[in-house]
C-alpha cells in the first residue's frame, strides 16, 4: 500500500512540531525517517496513526484521501504501528493483547480466546517467531514483547507498518533479527516506515531516507551516504562523531565494589553479585541492554536502593548502606538516568536546580537563608561555563530542551569537589551538539583524576568514552573487557554470552534476506 | 521485620532473573501478639461458666443439638493450639518458607472460638445463636458487597471511586421516597430499587464528568460528593421527610422469599436462602461481574483501560467513553445496594444511615485485590465482625460495648494493613488520561 503525507503541520501551543512535512512511502519499501530526538518524527507518526489531529495537511493511502478520527480508523485503513514504548497491557496474556480492540466473541458475549491463540500461532509461524500465546506480557523479554507488537499489527492486516525507534531496547543481535523481519515484511508487499536516529541501522536496511530536523524535512539521502553526511544533514552542521581523548593516566584504585547484590521487592536479584573497581583517572563504562540491572547498580552506588548486600568502598571509606547525603558528602557526583524524574525539579529555576543538593549549608545557605546574590553569580558562571542555552538563570528548568537540562545537571554535579562521578545515560534524549559537549566534559573529569562510571545502552557512547567496559546481563557481570573491544564481541556479551578467548567475530544474521 | 536471604536458583538462560525469597516475619509476629492478648484477657477476667453454641433456630426443619463448651477448658486449649500454630509459623519463616493462607484461616477460627467461648461464658445468657449471627452477618454485608462491586468496576476501569458512600446513601434515600410514594406490597419496593440505581448513576455522572472530562483529582471529587450527598439527604430528611413521614418515609419493606429445600439446609440455608429480592439480585450481580470482567469483551476492554489507557487508545478503544459508562454502571450497582438499608433492613430512611459502609466497601476492594469474588468475601468478613458486636451486646457479654463497636473497624484495619501485604491495583487507577 502506498502512503502519502502532504503538508502535515502540527503545533503544540507556540511550538511547531511538524512544519508542512511531505513524505511518500511506496509499497514494498523500507522508508527511513531519520532525525534527532525532538525533531518531530514521533509526532508525525502519531498524526498518521490518528493519535494526534493535524492542524493542516492530508494523508493519502493508495491515492485516496483519509480522515482519521482516532487510531481505530487508522487501523481499519491498514496502518499498524510498533510503538517505541510498547502499547501492551503487562498483566494480559499475549493472546489477550493481540485481540484487544477487535475481539471475536462466542455465544453470550464471551471472548473467543481459542481463536486469538490460533491467530497468534499462525502469524508466529509465518515469521518464525517463538511466542507463547498464553504467556503474560510482563514476563516476556523486551525483544519478544516487540514481536507481540508486530503480531498485533499484522493480526489486523496492516499494510503500512510504522516502527518507532524499535531498536532502542534491543541487543545488537535482536536488532539484526528485527532487520531481517522488516525485510521479510517488505517482501510480502508491506510499506515500512522506520523511525530512528541511529545511522548504522539506517544504512543497513533503508531503501530511501528522509531526514527531519526541527519539524521540517531537510532532505533526502541514499542509503549509500556516509555516516558523516547523514549526521551533518541531521544536525545541520558538521559533527565530530568521535570523542578526542588521550590515553588515561591511571591512579590508585578508588572505587571498589565487592559482591554487590540488590534485591527488588519481589525477591529478584536485579543486581547479582557484582564486583568491580575503578581507578582514579579511568572511565569504566557499564554496557548492556536497558533493564539488565544498570539502573539499580547506579542507584545502589549513591545509596538510593534499600535492599543491598555486599560492600562499596571509595578511597578506603565504606559507603555501603549509608544515606544519600553522606555519600554525596563523600564526593560522589550522580547524573541520574531520568533527568526529568530524578535529576531536576522542572518547576524550579535553573539557578535553584544548580544548588539542589547543596542546600544544607554555606556558601549557598547562611542561617537558613538562601544566599540569592551568591547563587545568581554562581549560576551565571555555570551557565556560561557549561554553555547552557537558557533565556536566563531564572527560567524554569522544565522549559529547557533535553540537552540543556542535562547540562544543568552535569554543571551541578561537576561543580562540587568530586571523588567519583556516576553518570547514567548521560546523553539520552540529548541533541548531537550537546552530546559532543557532555562527552568532552566527562573525559575532562577523568583527566582531572576522578574515577568515572558511565552507564549507557548505546554502544557508540560506550566505545567512545570507555577505558574499560563492563557488560551486564540479567543483573550479572558478563565480563570486564578493554575499551577497544570490537562491537560484535560486546554485542554477544550484551546477550549474555561470555567473551570467547579466541575472539572470533560472529557473522551478522539476516544479511542474506 | 523483613529480611532477605539468598539462595541462588540455577538461572534459566532466557526468561527470569535469579531470585531470593523475601521472608517476612509479619505472620508469626501478629500470631504471637494475638495469642498473648487473648491469654492476658483470659487470665485477667476469668469466666468459669459454660458457653452454649446454638446451631439451629427453633423453627428450622432439621434440628441440630446445641454444643456446650466449658469456658476455661476451651479457652486454654485454644490458647495452647494458637501457641503451637505461632511456633509452627515461626519455624516455617525460619526455614525461609511462606506461611500459607490456610494456616492464617485456621488460626483465625481457633482464636474466634476461644474469644466467643470466653465472651459467652461470662454473659447473662451464655448462648451464641449461630444461625442468627451468620444470617445477620450476611445482611450487614449486603451493602458492603454492592459497594465493593462498585469499587471493583470503577477502579478496574481506572477511576478511584471514593463516592461509594454517597452513592449508597443516595440509593437508600431515593428508594425510600419512591417506594413510599408508590406504596403497595411489591410494586413500590421494586420501582424503588430501580430509582435507587438511577440515583447512584446520577452521583456517578458527577464523579465521571469531573474526573474524566475535566481531570479534577478523583479523590477530591469523591470526598466532595460524599459530603454533598450527606448534606442533601440530611437536609431533605429533616425538612421534608420527617414532617411527612407517613407519605414519604414509610416504604413497604421487601418480603423475605425462602427458597424451597435450599433454605432448609442447616446453618447456611437460612443465611443464604431465606432472604429478600435484593440479596438474590446480589448473588446474580456478583457472578455477572466476575464473568463479565474476566471472560467478556466488555471486561477485557474495561481492564485494559484501567491498566494502560494509552495502549487501549492505540487499538481504537475510546478511553473516556469506556470510563464514563463503566463508572456510571458502578454507580448503579452501589445505588441499588443502598436501597437495602431502607427497603431490606430498616424500613425507613434515616440521617447518614450508611454510617461509613462505603468506606468499608472501599477497604473490601483493596483487601479483595480488585477481584469481585474476593472483595465479596472481604465484605462478608467485615459484615461478620459487625454482627459479632451486635450479638455479643444482645447476649450481655461483659466486653465493654464501646470496645465492641470498634471491632468491625479494627478488623478492617488489620485486614487491609496486616494480611494484605503488597498487592497491586490497576496500574492507571486514579490517573486521568489526557490526550494532547
Amino acid at each position: 500500500m502506498k502512503l502519502e503525507l502532504r503538508g502535515i503541520t502540527k503545533k503544540f501551543g507556540s511550538l511547531v512540531a511538524n512544519d508542512h512535512i511531505d513524505l511518500t512511502v511506496e509499497a514494498g519499501e523500507i522508508h527511513c525517517l531519520l532525525g534527532e530526538n525532538g525533531a518531530g518524527k514521533s509526532t508525525l507518526m502519531n498524526v498518521l496513526y490518528g493519535l494526534y489531529r493535524a492542524d493542516e495537511g492530508e494523508i493519502l493511502l493508495d491515492d485516496r484521501l483519509q480522515h482519521f478520527e482516532g487510531p481505530g480508523d487508522a487501523m481499519r485503513a491498514g496502518i499498524g504501528m510498533v510503538h517505541q514504548h510498547f502499547m501492551l497491557i503487562p498483566v494480559f496474556t499475549v493472546a489477550e493483547n493481540v485481540m484487544l480492540g477487535h475481539e471475536q466473541t462466542r455465544a453470550g458475549g464471551l471472548i473467543d480466546l481459542a481463536a486469538a491463540r490460533q491467530k497468534v500461532r499462525e502469524i508466529s509461524d509465518r515469521f518464525g517467531f517463538d511466542v507463547d500465546p498464553d504467556a503474560l506480557v510482563d514476563d516476556l523479554p523486551v525483544g519478544v514483547q516487540q514481536r507481540v507488537e508486530i503480531i498485533k499489527a499484522l493480526s489486523r492486516d496492516a499494510r503500512v507498518l510504522v516502527f518507532d525507534e524499535p531498536t532502542a531496547v534491543l541487543t545488537p543481535q535482536e536488532t539484526d533479527e528485527l532487520m531481517a523481519i522488516m525485510r521479510q515484511l517488505k517482501e510480502s508487499g508491506a510499506s515500512i516506515v522506520f523511525i530512528t536516529h541511529k545511522l548504522r541501522e539506517v544504512r543497513e536496511v533503508a531503501d530511501r531516507i528522509t531526514v527531519v530536523r526541527l519539524g521540517k524535512v531537510v532532505g533526502e539521502a541514499e542509503p549509500t551516504a556516509t555516516n558523516a553526511e547523514l549526521a551533518s544533514l541531521m544536525v545541520g552542521r558538521a559533527v565530530e562523531l568521535t570523542v578526542q581523548k588521550e590515553e588515561p593516566t591511571l591512579g590508585e584504585e578508588a572505587l571498589e565494589v565487592e559482591h554487590l547484590t540488590v534485591v527488588d521487592p519481589i525477591g529478584q536479584l536485579v543486581v547479582n553479585d557484582v564486583s568491580f573497581s575503578v581507578r582514579r583517572g579511568e572511565v569504566l563504562a557499564v554496557a548492556g541492554v536497558q533493564g539488565n540491572g544498570q539502573t539499580e547498580l547506579t542507584e545502589a552506588l549513591v545509596g538510593l536502593q534499600s535492599r543491598v548486600q555486599g560492600t562499596i568502598t571509595l578511597d578506603g571509606q565504606d559507603l555501603t548502606r549509608h544515606s544519600v547525603r553522606r555519600i554525596l558528602d563523600a564526593g560522589v557526583g550522580f547524573v541520574p538516568e531520568d533527568r526529568t524524574e530524578d535529576g531536576l525539579v522542572g518547576e524550579f529555576t535553573v539557578a535553584e536546580n544548580l544548588m539542589l543538593d547543596r542546600s544544607d549549608g554555606e556558601p549557598f545557605v547562611k542561617a537558613g537563608n538562601v544566599q540569592r546574590g551568591f547563587l545568581a553569580e554562581f549560576a551565571r558562571d555555570k551557565v556560561a561555563e557549561f554553555d547552557v542555552r537558557t533565556p536566563g538563570i531564572e527560567t524554569k528548568a522544565g522549559r529547557l530542551s533535553g540537552g540543556n537540562q542535562q547540562k544543568v545537571v552535569l554543571a551541578r554535579e561537576l561543580s562540587r569537589d568530586l571523588n567519583l562521578l556516576v553518570a547514567a545515560q548521560p546523553t539520552r534524549g540529548v541533541d548531537v551538539g550537546s552530546i559532543e559537549f557532555i562527552h568532552k566534559r566527562i573525559i575532562e573529569t577523568r583527566d582531572a583524576g576522578v574515577p568515572v562510571v558511565v552507564v549507557s545502552t548505546e554502544l557508540d557512547e560506550v566505545t567512545a568514552l570507555a577505558d574499560r567496559i563492563m557488560v551486564m546481563y540479567r543483573g550479572k557481570v558478563v565480563g570486564i573487557v578493554p575499551g577497544d573491544t570490537p562491537r560484535e564481541v560486546l554485542g554477544l556479551m550484551m546477550a549474555g554470552e561470555r567473551p570467547a578467548p579466541s575472539g572470533d567475530a560472529p557473522t551478522p544474521e539476516g544479511a542474506a534476506a | 521485620m523483613t529480611a532477605t536471604s539468598q539462595h541462588h536458583a540455577t538461572s534459566s538462560p532466557a526468561e527470569h532473573l535469579d531470585s531470593t525469597t523475601v521472608i517476612s516475619w509479619k505472620a508469626p509476629i501478629s500470631f504471637a501478639v494475638v495469642t498473648a492478648l487473648l491469654a492476658v484477657l483470659f487470665l485477667t477476667t476469668r469466666h468459669s461458666g459454660d458457653a452454649v453454641f446454638r446451631l439451629s433456630a427453633p423453627r428450622d426443619l432439621i434440628q441440630i443439638p446445641e454444643i456446650v463448651l466449658n469456658g476455661p477448658v476451651t479457652t486454654w486449649t485454644c490458647v495452647v493450639l494458637l501457641t503451637a500454630i505461632t511456633a509452627a509459623a515461626a519455624a516455617l519463616v525460619r526455614a525461609k518458607r511462606r506461611v500459607p493462607l490456610w494456616v492464617v484461616v485456621i488460626f483465625a477460627v481457633i482464636g474466634l472460638v476461644a474469644f466467643l467461648t470466653w465472651a459467652a461464658a461470662g454473659a447473662r445468657t451464655p448462648v451464641i445463636p449461630l444461625p442468627g449471627l451468620l444470617a445477620g452477618a450476611l445482611s450487614l454485608s449486603v451493602p458492603l458487597i454492592f459497594g465493593a462491586l462498585c469499587g471493583v468496576i470503577s477502579e478496574r476501569v481506572g477511576v478511584i471511586n471514593i463516592a461509594i458512600e454517597g452513592q449508597l446513601l443516595a440509593g437508600a434515600f431515593t428508594s425510600a421516597v419512591v417506594a413510599s410514594v408508590i406504596g403497595q406490597q411489591w410494586l413500590g419496593p421494586i420501582v424503588g430499587l430501580f430509582a435507587a440505581a438511577i440515583s447512584g448513576v446520577l452521583v456517578a455522572f458527577v464523579l465521571a464528568a469531573f474526573s474524566i472530562k475535566y481531570f479534577v483529582d478523583q479523590v477530591i471529587v469523591g470526598v466532595v460528593l460524599n459530603v454533598l450527598v450527606i448534606g442533601l439527604t440530611s437536609f431533605l430528611f429533616s425538612q421534608v421527610l420527617a414532617p411527612n413521614a407517613a407519605l414519604l418515609n414509610s416504604p413497604p419493606r421487601l418480603q423475605r422469599i425462602p427458597i424451597p429445600l435450599l433454605s432448609e439446609i442447616p446453618l447456611i440455608g437460612p443465611m443464604f436462602f431465606r432472604q429478600t429480592l435484593i440479596v438474590y439480585a446480589m448473588y446474580v450481580i456478583i457472578v455477572l461481574v466476575y464473568i463479565g470482567l474476566f471472560h467478556t469483551r466488555w471486561g477485557l476492554r474495561l481492564r485494559s483501560v484501567g491498566e494502560h489507557p494509552q495502549a487501549a487508545d492505540t487499538v481504537g478503544i475510546n478511553v473516556a467513553r469506556t470510563r464514563f459508562w463503566n463508572v456510571s454502571l458502578a454507580g448503579a450497582i452501589a445505588g441499588f445496594g443502598g436501597a437495602f438499608f431502607t427497603l431490606g433492613a430498616v424500613g425507613a430512611f434515616n440521617k447518614e444511615m450508611t454510617a461509613g459502609a462505603g468506606f468499608i466497601a472501599l477497604a473490601a476492594v483493596i483487601f479483595g485485590q480488585w477481584d469481585p469474588i474476593r472483595a465479596t468475601l472481604a465484605a462478608l468478613l467485615f459484615g461478620f465482625a459487625s454482627n459479632l458486636q451486635n450479638t455479643l451486646s444482645v447476649i450481655g457479654s461483659p466486653v465493654p460495648s464501646e470496645f465492641m463497636l470498634m471491632l468491625p473497624y479494627v478488623v478492617t484495619i488489620l485486614a487491609v494493613a496486616g494480611f494484605v501485604g503488597k498487592v497491586r491495583g490497576p496500574a492507571a487507577a486514579g490517573k486521568p488520561y489526557i490526550k494532547s
